[in-house]
């Protein structure tokens, strides 16, 4: 296996669920260590003052547009 | 009927959670309709559209929760209201059962040392970021979000290729990574094919058609529908690639994906030419046959690439037979179509991978126009199935159908609704659909699709017409909805259930065209 995806193919997994609890709660039932965050919109919801916050931390990104929450 | 707003300050709650509340309330008595939705632009003008935003909603934001009621009487909305408190109440001490939650990344980075991989899923207007956050601490993300901009998708790959991560997604609907399924992903056994797809359910048909073969799986990453965009490159399928020729388990490598962008279908194919292992091409749509001097096989459908998989592993080989009681109950619907019933398609599907294939092999066998809102050349562009004439095929998968609520293998309300709707157009002789399981789908989409099913057979029945439902199911024996349950279900409803896709738009286009022989095992 190349280096650069060792630390996930054939590693054990151990995941950070951002989002929809119900897959956490998939997770946990397989066994899978998992870490629910209880994730809400940052900057009380504007995703435009979020955006420029992340700026000025440093994680510049281009603009992305209204969305929801979907596979 | 005016509509209530009832809006609670600072209560977050996921898409799927608000979906669970919003029906406990409208099985309320006297409760008309009941919806639960964050306060974001986009779901206030859903609101709007339906007539349900009232004055306190219109100022809510999207960290509120905004409770929209019609009732018959004022005294049923205070009720629903209180019910709606209880079970938010109830919902946010359940949640899952580690306890800790904590509100940073950070935080959870140091509750859980050594996490190798972040799974988002929030709204696409915040996905971005927070896989950005992940990639920038070394997880690898998979991002199931949609609704991502395309400069996100390529920014966020090209961050994850310099650091030597995957970033799989956005829109990134499944994967199998050491045996656990991600996202939307059925349970398989351990084997030897490994898969990079750039389409969810085409990757979850593939493994359910090999698992029923006796075959497993080594690893199965989905890389997003755009991945293979000539702006995104393929950049993930072709780290993806290179991962499974490098891994131990894996004897045969799988690529699947609707149609490349050029120039990416080249560097594709350039690069395959040089792989190390067996592989199958399924580029939906692009013609089989062995291609180019080393050992790649290309096949333009999905049960075509399991079976092409199998052959190279020297296995048991697909099942392609439909069974003859299935069969049977084909020519007995066929009876029933005849004269003046209607015989057009609806197809209403949840998986877009699917329903492309079934776009592709509807219009090859039909030679009738066929409309979707899924992009093919030749194909007209339509949003909806409602008021369009003549064959029709939808992905309820689509961004615009996703905006504020869940995914349709999560939340069946949508498809069941336009069910009986399309069943009372005259026009129409034959429904066609996808039924998915595995984890993070609908926990038993039987049990809410038999009785739309049923209502849609009535509503035909009633209007002196027959009407014929064709699904395909699939998933695997380890799934956790019970497959023998859910196909014995959808059956007593009166559907036709086959467990390949290629087979379910097969007998639908028969169906409609009047022509069993179009079924290659009913054509003598």
């Amino acid at each position: 296996m190349r280096d650069r995806y060792k630390g996930l193919l054939g590693a054990e997994l151990r995941v950070v669920n951002i989002g929809l609890d119900l897959f956490a709660t998939a997770l946990e039932e397989q066994g899978v260590t998992v870490i629910h965050m209880d994730w809400r919109p940052s900057a009380g919801g504007d995703a435009r003052l979020g955006e420029l916050l992340e700026r000025l931390k440093g994680g510049a990104a281009p603009r992305s547009p209204d969305g929801g929450q979907g596979g | 009927m005016t509509a209530t707003n009832l809006v609670l300050k600072n209560t977050y709650r996921d898409s799927v959670v608000l979906m669970r509340i919003s029906r406990e309330l409208e099985a309320m008595e006297g409760i008309r309709q009941a919806t639960a939705l964050m306060g974001t632009p986009n779901n206030k003008r859903l609101l709007e559209e339906a007539g349900l935003l009232a004055t306190p909603g219109e100022t809510a934001t999207p960290n509120d929760l905004v409770l929209a009621l019609q009732a018959s009487s004022p005294g049923l909305e205070a009720a629903a209201a209180e019910r709606a408190r209880h079970l938010l109440e109830s919902r946010a001490s359940a949640g899952t059962g580690s306890g800790y939650r904590p509100r940073s990344l950070d935080g959870a980075l140091e509750a859980l040392p050594g996490a190798n991989l972040a799974l988002i899923s929030v709204p696409g207007e915040y996905a971005a970021r927070e896989a950005r956050r992940a990639l920038d601490r070394g997880l690898h993300v998979l991002l199931f979000s949609d609704n991502v901009s395309i400069d996100d998708e390529v920014d966020l790959k090209r961050r994850a290729v310099e650091s030597g991560l995957f970033m799989l997604g956005p829109d990134c609907g499944t994967a199998i990574i050491n045996n656990v399924p991600l996202g939307f992903a059925n349970a398989v056994p351990r084997g030897r094919v490994g898969l990079v797809a750039a389409s969810g359910t085409g990757l979850q048909q593939v493994v359910c058609l090999l698992a029923a073969a006796g075959e497993g799986v080594s690893q199965a990453l989905g890389v997003g529908g755009r991945d293979l965009d000539d702006r995104v490159g393929g950049a993930m399928m072709l780290e993806g690639l290179s991962a499974l020729e490098v891994d131990p388990q894996t004897e045969v490598i799988v690529l699947i994906s609707k149609p490349p962008g050029p120039s990416t279908e080249k560097r594709l194919l350039a690069r395959l030419e040089t792989a190390s292992k067996p592989c199958v091409a399924c580029f939906l749509g692009v013609e089989g046959g062995e291609t180019g001097p080393g050992p790649v096989s290309v096949a333009s459908t999905l049960d075509g690439a399991a079976g092409l998989v199998l052959g190279k592993l020297g296995g048991r080989p697909l099942s392609s037979r439909i069974e003859p009681r299935v069969q049977d109950r084909v020519r007995a619907l066929a009876g029933r179509l005849g004269g003046e019933n209607g015989r057009t398609i609806r197809g209403l599907y949840s998986g877009g991978t699917l329903c492309y294939e079934a776009l592709l092999i509807v219009r090859g066998l039909i030679q009738e126009p066929i409309a979707s809102n899924l992009k093919l050349e030749g194909v007209p562009t339509v949003g909806s199935p409602s008021g369009v004439s003549g064959h029709v095929l939808i992905d309820l998968g689509d961004d615009r159908f996703t905006v504020g609520r869940p995914h349709p293998m999560i939340d069946l309300r949508q498809r069941c609704a336009m069910l009986t709707t399309e069943a009372a157009n005259p026009e129409v002789g034959v429904l066609l659909l996808d039924v998915v399981l595995g984890y993070g789908a609908h926990a038993d989409p039987a049990s809410e699709l038999a009785p739309a099913i049923e209502e849609a057979i009535r509503v035909a029945s009633e209007a002196g017409r027959a009407l014929a439902c064709v699904a395909v199911l699939c998933g695997t024996d380890g799934d956790p909805q019970d497959l023998g349950k859910q196909r014995a279900t959808l059956e007593a409803a009166g559907a036709v259930v086959v467990s390949s896709n290629t087979q379910a738009a097969t007998i639908a286009s028969a169906l409609s065209r009047g022509d069993l022989g179009l079924i290659p095992e009913m054509s003598s």
